[in-house]
């Protein structure tokens, strides 16, 4: 379910890392909890985001709801694609749907993510409340 | 919702629920230095009849009669019958404005109605429900430009209206939003385009213009938006005077517009309330504040309108809010929209040819101080005399005069701005061009 070569986050964002980059998007169980999204109001490229501080929001026919940066680092590109076709993020949430892509400012906060494995049971858990 | 006052019985009522026995108790707990230990200084109550002659006695005081010559952003039009039949209807009058949108049908036609009409007379994709008026929608625009462009700084030209001005400055004084002012031309009454040029920087978000200006005098909007652009700012582009919109080529250059709709049927009523509009081109949108109705079907598949988009950053997550204005100026806006509906495209060109040349008989016969072609206002010298003896001599013949600007523009001295519109007579604008010969 939750590819094992990304890492995750309480809020529900992924990452994944390829050499110094971070490609940032919301996992398949935030989209199902969101309902079919309508808009995606992403940073500009250049800003800089700080781990846990929100830097976007996502918006659907039920809720907006904040994304928070999971890494800190520089937005080096945005998801053209959700500007005219949000929905991508309902149908494909952990790849063609990527929001932001930041350059890692401290690679430490990498390892304080959460595994596929771990996410799944977080996720679990928080569902069986 | 009727407007009674509580009876001592249900006062009663009401303390009893709470478990205090009196008044007093229920204010004991009030430090006594916020409380007020004697009753209120108004008059005691008067009787219904009492009351009816004493606004009758009032309204006996006002200027009835009269012809007036004073625009300055509110205006002197005819306002149709038909306007206050369809607003003093009770399902609009005492409604307020819809926060179950889709259970008001008939506001939400309304409302849709309104915004389809303020696109097609401002050339632009979108149109909010309507804003408080237009020298508050100025600084709503003005924010919008920040938040699109990512840049802080704001460039209002002098030759806005100065109230709307001073509405700028203070929204902006607690924003982070320095605005700056460009001058106008000496001859032409127009924006300087240099001076416009010298202020323009990486960090302007927007030039904001007004046309016809407050002199009366209709801007380059092509040229001013040009050098805008080129500059990475947004042009926004403000009203005062909307039936101009019925002759003057609409302001497609503009990236938003924001003006004020007194023209349409809105009473002076001593200023206000009367009923501003936003609109912007359709990338926009998600900047702008207030909301926006739109059309769509119901379950069953008929024609409906809902609320498409509303602020809901003020709802449901206030810390996030961009703007004070959740709502609209319903019922106000609703007079426009009925005046738009009765004029129509026609009706409203051949109302603003008719301000316009009674404005240019007029100036005829005096002496325009801007050679800048204007609508319906333009700027006159008082000749050798001031404003206000000019005005006065104007009263004694049942004549409202214009406004004096040097309060607004003191190097203009004895100026003053005068408008004439399609109610004003021939013989009342030959005794105005007599008053400054």
């Amino acid at each position: 379910m939750y590819p094992a070569d990304l890492r995750y986050t309480k809020e529900h964002e992924w990452v994944r890392v390829e050499g110094e980059i971070g490609t940032v998007g919301i996992t398949d169980h935030a989209q199902k909890e969101l309902g079919d999204i309508v808009y995606v109001d992403l940073p500009k490229v250049g800003s800089v985001s700080t781990k846990g501080q929100t830097f976007g929001s996502v918006e659907s026919v039920k809720a907006v709801s904040d994304i928070y940066a999971p890494i800190s680092g520089e937005i080096v590109e945005i998801n053209e694609l959700l500007a005219t076709a949000p929905e991508k993020i309902n149908e494909d949430p952990h790849g063609e749907a990527w929001l932001v892509k930041i350059k890692i400012g401290a690679p430490d906060e990498i390892k304080q993510l959460l595994s596929a494995e771990d996410y799944e049971t977080y996720v679990g858990a928080e569902t069986a409340h | 919702m009727r407007y009674l006052p509580k009876s001592d019985v249900e006062r009663r009522q009401m303390l009893s629920e709470i478990g205090v026995s009196s008044l007093e108790e229920l204010f004991s707990q009030l430090p006594e230095a916020v409380r007020l230990n004697r009753p209120l200084a108004i008059a005691p109550g008067k009787s219904e009849y009492d009351i009816i002659e004493y606004f009758r006695d009032r309204g006996l005081e006002n200027a009835n009669g009269y012809a007036s010559f004073l625009g300055a952003g509110v205006y002197n039009h005819y306002r149709p019958v038909l306007v206050d039949t369809v607003v003093s209807r009770g399902e609009f009058l005492t409604s307020y404005t819809p926060y179950q949108a889709e259970i008001a049908q008939g506001t939400l036609t309304t409302i849709f109605e309104f915004q389809t009409m303020i696109c097609q007379l401002t050339g632009m994709d979108v149109a909010n429900a309507s804003m408080y008026d237009g020298s508050t929608a100025v600084p709503e625009a003005a924010m919008m430009a920040v938040r699109l462009t990512n840049r802080d700084k704001i460039v209002v030209a002098r030759t806005v209206h100065p109230e709307y001005r001073e509405v700028l400055a203070t929204y902006s004084r607690h924003q982070g939003m320095p605005v700056s002012e460009a001058g106008y031309d000496a001859q032409t009454g127009k924006l300087d385009l240099d001076d416009l040029a010298r202020q323009l920087d990486q960090d302007v978000a927007a030039v904001v213009i007004q046309s016809p200006n407050f002199f009366g005098v209709i801007e380059d909007v092509q040229a001013l938006a040009d050098l805008a652009h080129k500059n990475g700012s947004l042009l926004v582009f403000v009203f005062t005077e909307a039936v101009s919109l019925g002759l003057l080529r609409p302001p497609y250059e503009a990236d938003i517009v924001a003006g004020e709709l007194q023209s349409f049927a809105i009473s002076p009523c001593y200023g206000g309330p009367f009923a501003g509009i936003m609109a912007a081109k359709e990338k926009f949108i998600r900047q702008m504040p207030g909301r926006i109705v739109g059309e769509t079907k119901d379950t069953r598949g008929n024609r409906a309108f809902c609320l498409t988009l509303s602020t809901r950053e003020q709802h449901i997550r206030r810390e996030k809010a961009t703007s004070n204005i959740c709502t609209n100026q319903a019922l106000i806006a609703l007079m426009a929209t009925v005046f738009m509906t009765v004029y129509g495209k026609e009706g409203l060109r051949e109302l603003a040819e008719q301000n316009m040349s009674k404005a240019h008989y007029l100036a005829s016969k005096v002496k325009p101080h801007f050679s800048g072609p204007f609508f319906n206002e333009f700027v006159v010298s008082a000749n050798g005399r001031t404003p206000e003896q000019v005005n006065q001599a104007l009263l004694e013949k049942k004549i409202i005069g214009g406004l004096p600007l040097r309060r607004f523009y003191p190097e203009l001295g004895d100026a003053m701005l005068l408008c004439a519109t399609e109610m004003n007579r021939r013989e009342q604008m030959d005794a105005v061009a007599e008053a400054f010969a």
